[in-house]
């Protein structure tokens, strides 16, 4: 048997049935999860998708980060559980404060789509550890609110424990700050970037790449071998 | 204020009504006095005047219209034609593919983002409304000269605007064009185009049947935005308890869209609905007239009930409003409640307002009284037409007769050099990334090929890789010299850029884009026009499925190009099999598929090196372009061909920076024998490709294309880190690079 993931749907949500896709491809079984759920169906891992929730309305994961199903997704991360939030589900984890931070609007001001060059910096996460660390990675990049804060003295925590899981690499595409593209917490199981790993699980459409797919057969072999 | 009530409106027979006003010629009014046996009520007017406008009765445009449904060419793929929210075509194994492209041409010159935003969420609702998931969105655009200052407006705002609204529905943008002329200035053309897949079964039509079904209104609220969009409105017209002048560009909410899709395609698949139909152009007018009109019974609307964000809109601004995001749907009695917890599941707002009924009437109350009575028929399908006068302009003589042949050519190989670079870096030519990278275009997971391939593509099945392909062209600039071969020339381009890729071409749907049809001389370029599309399409096999028509594009006595744009749709039976433009790998053998005559007129060399617009556009023959599409679409299958780029402006030289570009490798060039080089480069003869072959396929390639008698050329070798034409120059990639991709960011940041 093969461990459960869980995608979840808010309303505005655009990439659920992508990333069910993508865990679909790496071996594991998707779990739709809707935004008023009040359970989450016993899954092992979740998922908080791209998108514009709640059409980015107020800030981008704003009010999604109130929404029924992440009290339970909030309480899951604490107890160990690994989520992953891309791109506007980053937005979310830094909203519910599962992640430090926050994400601006790209310092040239439109939104960007390009292939995007990565360096996995920390590959013992629950989502990285089928990369290795120095091992650089092309997915799609496609957000206007993409640009990576935090104040200096969380900035230097972050660098200091290791917590920055990516950074972008030849061009940094949105001013985010010391090129960061990814983070996770301190016990390694929450992990939030801006590019969309789901995107590149399959050699024949988008960039044509798999560099993506690496995300979810971590947590495979992190499930599957507990 | 008394409402103008039927009753009313039979008791005071002489009121002077606001006819003209509304946009409606006095024997057009006259008219409605005469199926009604009484004057029209305030709201009955209003009805009439936005249905009867050009926009959407297609009065001027009707009769040279019919030829695309009279020159049918024999196709069993067609499931669904001309008149509904879109046509639909069947591409294999159950699936049904519905695609159109629709202008959106004057709100975008007013209000940049919010025209081509709602332009969007238009054409994506009429996709949605046929039962299927859309899939791509594609954007054929087309501004005034790149270095006017009014082009810096409105350019980064139809582009934001676009990316704003398509990137948050969650539909990849894989292609479309983006082209600059002066005669655009002031008429800019956003255009757009969205496909969407489904089902044999799951398609839908716009019709109310069945006494005692439910009307329901459903998604946003209705406002005060977009009334008499699709007409001219003075707002005096109505009495003064609503607010006075209304904004006629409507406003979009991408969020609401985006609920409506999924809300929508969940009531599909539970089999919730009769008829639907979205709410466009003319809004609740045209909705319920519509619905009424192809149904079999008459409906009965109770107006008062429907939601409102500005509750002081009278009755006749509730008709008219062209309020975004709201979707009509026919609904039995039975399956009312399920409808409905769809949509409190999705957020969306849902009110039913009326009923079909077994009568022949479109009622309508507010508030218990009647203020519309018609037979639906009259409003929505049997509007005025119009046998616009047309005559061949004097000054086109002239304008053939300059031939662009003529002008003068450079002299050396430096300045041929030169003119490559300047051709390649001209805002026409230039790499249009800038733009295009502020669209998604992976999203849904399904993209094989965007933007800058030769069509977009996207798989429709994960497990047979079956996929369609689809790609938009139209040149102003030929159609101006001849409006009946500029039509073709863009038909054909499409067609080639679709099997360039590797697919079928199966079907076509079209944006007719035209001055004033009041002016003879337009008036013949669109008959030419449409004349000349619809022979094209019996010839080549390709029926025309849809589209919309886009006239008044003119700033005083000054129309645009005649600008027929032609989306082309085809269907590739496994995308892994997709023909991409790059070229990637050295050694492979570069062959120029087609002829290649004199013929400079129209090409984009005469217009960024002589400024010049005159002579006879390329001649067409579709009999060669089908072969080709045949020789391409084999030569991708059977795995002949890496890479093929069509020719078309630019010529051979454009499409070859092209593909070296995209796939970072040069080529080495030999002219062929006997012919001049700077003709080589820059002719825009039609029926053309440059296709990169691996060695071990040369022999089989050049058979096949022996055997069925179509020219194949040896013209070089991909190779090195330049392009080199042999015996005339070489230009370094990253020199080429550097010409082809500065330019877009370099006007417009």
């Amino acid at each position: 048997m093969t461990a459960r993931v869980g995608v979840i749907t808010f309303p505005g949500t655009l990439d659920d049935r992508d990333t069910q896709r993508a865990v679909r491809i790496a071996g594991l079984e998707p779990v739709p999860l809707w935004h008023r759920d009040k359970d989450l169906q016993q899954v092992d891992a979740v998922v908080l998708p791209g998108g514009f929730s709640y059409g980015d309305y107020l800030r981008a994961g704003a009010i999604s980060r109130f929404s029924p199903v992440m009290e339970k997704v909030i309480e899951g991360a604490r107890e160990g559980m690994p989520v992953l939030g891309i791109c506007n589900g980053f937005q979310v984890l830094t909203e519910t404060h599962l992640l430090p931070g926050a994400m601006l609007r790209n310092n040239h001001l439109h939104f960007i789509c390009r292939d995007q060059k990565l360096r996995v910096e920390n590959a013992e996460t629950a989502w990285t550890s089928d990369y290795e660390v120095g091992q650089e990675i092309s997915v799609p990049l496609k957000n206007i609110d993409g640009r990576y804060v935090a104040d200096e003295r969380t900035l230097d925590m972050l660098e200091a424990e290791g917590r920055v899981a990516f950074r972008y690499v030849d061009v940094n595409p949105n001013g985010s700050l010391r090129d960061i593209a990814g983070i996770t917490n301190e016990a390694g199981n929450v992990v939030g970037l801006m590019p969309h790993p789901e995107h590149a699980v399959e050699p024949l459409v988008g960039t044509g790449r798999t560099d993506g797919l690496g995300f979810f057969t971590s947590i495979l072999k992190k499930l599957v071998s507990v | 204020m008394t409402l103008d009530t039927v009753k009313h409106a039979g008791e005071t027979p002489d009121t002077d009504q606001p006819w003209a006003e509304l946009g409606l010629k006095p024997d057009e009014y006259e008219r409605i006095r005469e199926i009604l046996g009484r004057r029209p009520t305030g709201a009955e007017l209003a009805m009439y005047s936005v249905m009867w406008s050009e926009h959407c009765s297609y009065k001027s445009s009707k009769v040279h219209l019919r030829q695309f449904g009279e020159k049918v060419p024999a196709n069993d793929a067609m499931l669904v034609g001309i008149g509904e929210n879109a046509g639909v075509v069947d591409v294999g194994q159950g699936y049904a593919v519905t695609f159109k492209v629709e202008s959106h041409n004057h709100p975008s010159y007013i209000e940049p983002y919010q025209g081509a935003a709602t332009g969007i969420g238009g054409i994506v609702r009429d996709i949605l409304a046929m039962g299927a998931r859309p899939v791509a969105v594609m954007d054929p655009l087309r501004f005034g000269a790149a270095d006017h200052p009014d082009t810096k407006r409105v350019l980064p705002g139809v582009v934001a605007g676009i990316g704003g609204y398509g990137n948050c529905l969650g539909l990849p943008n894989i292609g479309g064009e983006v082209v600059f002329d002066a005669c655009y200035q002031g008429n800019p053309l956003v255009n757009a185009l969205c496909v969407g897949v489904m089902k044999h079964e799951d398609i839908h039509l716009a019709k109310a049947s069945g006494a005692g079904n439910k009307v329901i209104l459903y998604g946003a609220r209705t406002g005060g935005d977009g009334i008499g969009g699709v007409s001219v409105l003075a707002s005096e017209t109505f009495d003064s308890t609503g607010p006075a002048k209304r904004p006629a560009v409507q406003v979009g909410d991408p969020f609401q869209e985006k609920l409506l899709i999924e809300c929508t395609l969940e009531i599909f698949r539970e089999d919730l609905v009769d008829g639907i139909q979205d709410l466009g152009g003319a809004g609740l007018s045209c909705a319920t007239s519509e619905l009424a009109s192809a149904g079999s019974g008459g409906m009965r609307v109770e107006l008062d009930t429907v939601p409102l964000r500005d509750s002081s809109l009278s009755p006749e601004e509730i008709l008219m409003s062209e309020s975004q995001e709201r979707m009509c749907a026919v609904v039995e009695p039975g399956k009312v409640e399920r409808f409905m917890e769809i949509c409190e599941k999705w957020d969306v707002i849902a009110t039913v307002i009326g009923e079909v009924t077994d009568g022949e009437r479109l009622e309508i109350f507010w508030h218990g009284e009647q203020i519309v009575d018609v037979p639906p028929r009259t409003v929505a399908h049997e509007g005025p037409v119009y046998e616009r006068p047309y005559a061949r302009p004097d000054w086109q003589d002239a304008l053939q007769a300059d031939d662009a042949n003529k002008l003068p050519r450079p002299a050396t190989a430096e300045e041929l050099r030169a003119q490559v670079l300047k051709v390649v870096a001209s805002p026409n030519q230039a790499s249009k990334s800038w733009i295009t990278d502020q669209y998604d275009r992976f999203v849904q997971g399904n993209t094989i090929l965007s933007q800058p391939e030769d069509s977009g593509m996207v798989r429709i099945d994960e497990e047979t890789n079956l996929g369609v392909a689809v790609a938009t062209d139209g040149n102003g600039r030929y159609t101006k010299l001849d409006p009946y071969t500029g039509a073709q020339l863009a038909l054909a381009e499409s067609y080639r850029n679709v099997a360039a890729s590797g697919a079928r071409p199966l079907a076509i749907s079209n944006c007719l884009n035209f001055g004033s049809p009041e002016d003879p001389a337009v008036m013949w370029q669109f008959a030419e026009a449409t004349r000349g599309l619809a022979d094209g399409c019996l010839e080549l096999g390709t029926p025309v499925t849809g589209g919309n028509v886009s006239l008044y594009n003119q700033t005083g006595e000054t129309a645009i190009h005649p600008t027929p744009v032609v989306a082309v749709l085809g269907v590739i039976d496994d995308v892994e099999r997709r023909t991409p433009i790059a070229f990637a790998e050295e050694g492979q053998l570069l062959y120029l598929l087609g002829d290649t005559a004199e013929e400079l007129g129209g090409s984009a060399w005469s217009q960024v090196i002589h400024d010049h617009l005159g002579g006879l556009p390329p001649k067409v023959d579709l009999g060669r372009e089908k072969l080709l599409g045949e020789i391409l679409i084999s030569a991708s299958r059977d795995g002949m061909a890496d890479a093929a780029h069509d020719l078309s402006d630019g010529g051979l030289i454009q499409a070859l920076v092209e593909s070296c570009l995209r796939g970072g490798k040069g080529a080495r060039i030999v002219v062929p024998d006997g012919m001049d080089p700077f003709v080589f480069l820059f002719s825009e003869s039609a029926g053309r490709a440059l296709v990169s072959v691996p060695r071990s396929e040369e022999l089989r390639f050049t058979d096949m294309c022996g055997a069925r008698g179509l020219p194949a050329t040896r013209v070089g070798v991909v190779d090195g880190e330049e392009i080199a034409i042999q015996g005339q120059f070489s230009i370094p990639l990253a020199e080429l690079r550097e010409a082809h991709e500065a330019t877009i960011p370099a006007l417009l940041v």
